[in-house]
């Protein structure tokens, strides 16, 4: 297909003693959604943490969009890539408005133009206008999580990083979100990569999964691909308790 | 910026009238500060007189002072130093050009190891750039007194006689606890074997009045001796040496003004001194008045020369010691916050580093306030500077750790986010790091600031002026309401403070950013 958005070429990582990528090598896919799945500690998160180098392998070469991660164009690679965390990681300073359009603000884009991002953001993701003044910590959890993705999404990056976003969630607004979600996927396509633990998320949002199991990718390949043909005990167990967790 | 980008009107309102308010408490603040830095600048044939702080030696400061404005100078009231070598160094450093000495304490304690003969010390206070006028007359030894009806009770008048008495209880001055000519001589002349403990001259009559202690010392032209109903106890052994009132002066003081001086030579023999003293302890005169009194009935200068308006007097003085106590604080604060905020930005990542800046910064905080003063002598004499030295290391502490404490507990996720959506250094700092901190800082700065106007009125024991100055008289005079004219409006001026910084606050922070409110 096209060109690869993040490539992983003989990724070390360890923190302190414990190793938690040995020697990673491997693509994500340009133009899709894809799921990384995994335990607590398989080291998803880190993965994620390579692309916009807030982690910093000690062996191997991370590359987005052919270019390769490293602190002399850091800063400027960053502003290609969107990222929203558990917990929405929204700054309690400011109100929704600021802290959607913070980046835009920063990187001097007209006032006009600020506007009508944040418009056409607000509408996609079902967000009320009268939210505009308000803060964080007067939003439910999935009002934040909806705002945290506005401001992912604001720059339109190209790539866009999600780590765990829906994990907080109640079921109810979570099935919601996941609504909303497929729709941004056809309203405005990108590459995306998130992170899970769930392998039921990950077959409603992604095209493309990757189970990843003790730092080694255990299986790779479409929802069908894993879901028919679970490369192992690991990959068929986490699709029973995803199962459950959602029958 | 982030703060005003879409407050709704009324807030903005609220938001606009606190602005001001705050623009005009600084406005006034500055004032303060400018005035009294212009007061001490202009004006020429300017002289600053010094005294120590008790009683007496406040008098002579103040007879000093009337004469030199009578011969048409502009004077320097630097009065109520703590200790002879803390005003003996701001005499030879310049700092004070005139204050009264006793013979016996400069070949004690000024220099205590050579010649002790009025001419062997001449030559040596000369070579510091100092001279010896004549003696005033008296003779202010010191002396051991006990209250005359515990004395008939015990059955003793002598120094010889208490010695050796079980079971009494000395309390000295600290510094005639510590000086040769003093305890350690007693002890070794008379053979005392009783322990003494020390306290502020100022609280000794009050502690033998109430009974706390039996027995202190005194200076034998003390005013307080009638007024406590105080024995001497004789000397027998002739120990204590001669300590003839005299005036250091600087050698480069004006022959009009050693003339002026030389006015008093011979002139007040020990009944008047006491009985000058007892009209400020006992009829509750103040120093001017009795000054003014005594000058008058020595015919030197007339009387309506000098007759100064006591009540407009006290609100002048307020006003002065208050902008200098403002001024001390400021310029520490200021300091301390120039200092303290971007030390704190920039150790924060290291946690060996911020840890031992807070360890040192611990420990300065540890050193009592007089102690550092004193310490401080030698390296930067006395007056303004060492005190806003000492004032800066104190105010380093809380700001230094409420700036690390602050950026420490961002929360980490918050960090991360700004970094991860492309913030450079500068925009993660303005954007984010300073924003989340503010609260914790500004209470910092506040605890700082309340501590600086505390500590501030210590200053007054190095000369340093400010509201410690009334506080410092009173204690030397037992006036409690001279030490609530400096105690009340530091308080003041400490809640003030608080309500300013509580404004800023307001202006600055919003209100669901405050501390102990924020959202999990």
């Amino acid at each position: 297909m096209t060109l690869a958005c993040i490539e992983y070429d003989g990724i070390t990582k360890s923190y302190d003693t414990k190793t938690i990528l040995h020697g990673l090598t491997f693509s994500i896919k340009s133009n899709i959604t894809t799921a990384i799945v995994g335990e607590s500690g398989s080291g998803k998160s880190t993965l994620l943490q390579l692309a916009n180098g807030l982690v910093v392998p000690e062996k191997g070469q991370v590359s987005v969009f052919g270019a390769a991660v490293n602190s002399n164009n850091i800063t400027s690679q960053r502003l290609k890539i969107g990222c929203s965390v558990q917990g929405a990681g929204l700054f309690p300073h400011l109100s929704v408005f600021q802290n959607i359009t913070l980046m835009a603000t920063l990187q001097k884009w007209s006032t006009t133009d600020i506007q009508d991002r944040y418009q056409q953001l607000m509408r996609l993701l079902k967000l009320d206008v009268d939210l505009r003044d308000r803060y964080p910590y007067s939003l439910s959890g999935g009002q934040q999580q909806r705002v945290s993705l506005c401001r992912a999404m604001m720059l339109k990056p190209p790539l866009l990083l999600l780590d765990e976003p829906f994990s907080a969630l109640d079921p109810v607004t979570r099935d919601i979100i996941y609504d909303e979600f497929l729709k941004l996927q056809q309203a405005e396509i990108r590459s995306i990569v998130l992170v899970t633990h769930d392998m039921f998320e990950a077959t409603k949002l992604a095209q493309q999964i990757i189970v990843l199991c003790d730092g080694k990718i255990e299986q790779q390949g479409t929802v069908a691909e894993i879901e028919n043909n679970p490369a192992s005990d690991y990959v068929e167990a986490l699709f029973r308790a995803g199962g459950n967790a959602h029958a | 910026m982030w703060k005003l980008c879409s407050v709704p009107g009324a807030m903005r309102m609220l938001s606009y009238f606190s602005n001001r308010l705050l623009l005009f408490l600084l406005l006034i603040f500055f004032g303060f500060a400018h005035t009294s830095m212009a007061q001490q600048s202009e004006e020429p044939l300017s002289l600053t007189v010094g005294s120590k702080n008790f009683n007496e030696n406040y008098l002579l400061a103040e007879v000093i002072s009337q004469l030199f404005e009578h011969a048409g100078y502009r004077v320097d009231r630097n009065f109520g130093m703590s200790g002879t070598l803390i005003i003996y160094e701001a005499l030879r450093t310049g700092e004070v050009d005139v204050y009264v000495e006793y013979t016996g304490t400069v070949a004690q304690v000024i220099f205590n190891d050579g010649d002790s003969s009025l001419e062997g010390l001449n030559a040596q206070l000369l070579s510091q750039g100092v001279e010896m006028m004549p003696s005033i007359g008296f003779n202010n030894t010191y002396a051991l007194t006990i209250k005359r009806d515990y004395a008939k009770q015990l059955g003793i008048s002598t120094i010889s006689e208490l010695a050796v008495q079980p079971n009494i209880d000395l309390g000295f001055s600290v510094e005639f606890l510590n000086r040769p000519d003093g305890w350690p001589g007693l002890v070794e002349t008379y053979g005392f074997t009783q322990q003494a403990i020390g306290m502020d001259h100022g609280l000794t009559y009050q502690a033998i009045d109430d009974g706390s202690i039996d027995v202190t010392d005194a200076y034998s032209t003390d005013g307080d001796l009638d007024r406590y109903d105080l024995l001497i106890l004789e000397d027998n052994l002739n120990f204590f040496p001669r300590y003839s009132g005299v005036p250091l002066i600087r050698s480069e003081l004006p022959i009009q003004a050693r003339a002026a001086i030389d006015n008093l030579t011979g002139r007040i023999n020990e009944s008047r001194m006491r009985e000058l003293n007892g009209r400020i302890m006992l009829d509750g005169k103040s120093f001017a008045e009795v000054a003014a009194e005594f000058l008058a009935e020595e015919g030197l200068v007339a009387r309506s020369d000098n007759a100064r308006g006591s009540g407009s007097d006290m609100w002048s003085r307020l006003w002065h010691n208050t902008s200098v106590h403002l001024q001390l604080t400021f310029i520490a604060l200021s300091l301390g916050c120039a200092v303290g905020l971007p030390l704190g930005f920039t150790i924060y990542r290291s946690r060996r580093l911020s840890r031992s800046m807070l360890y040192i910064a611990g420990l300065m905080q540890t050193v009592p306030s007089i102690a550092l003063l004193a310490l401080f002598i030698p390296l930067f004499g006395i007056g303004q500077t060492p005190a806003i030295i000492a004032l800066f290391l104190y105010s380093l502490l809380p700001i230094l750790r409420s700036t690390i404490t602050a950026l420490l507990t961002i929360d980490p996720v918050l960090k991360r986010a700004a970094e991860a959506m492309g913030m450079t250094r500068v925009q993660q700092l303005s954007q984010v790091l300073v924003p989340l901190a503010l609260p914790n800082v500004l209470s910092g700065v506040k605890t700082a600031a309340i501590i600086s106007i505390g500590t501030a009125t210590l200053a007054a024991f190095i000369g340093a002026g400010g509201l410690g100055e009334p506080i410092v008289t009173g204690l030397a005079l037992n006036d409690t309401s001279l030490i609530l004219q400096g105690a009340i409006p530091a308080a003041c001026l400490a809640i003030l403070a608080e309500m300013l910084f509580d404004l800023l606050e307001r202006a600055l922070v919003k209100p669901h950013m405050l501390i102990g409110q924020l959202p999990t």
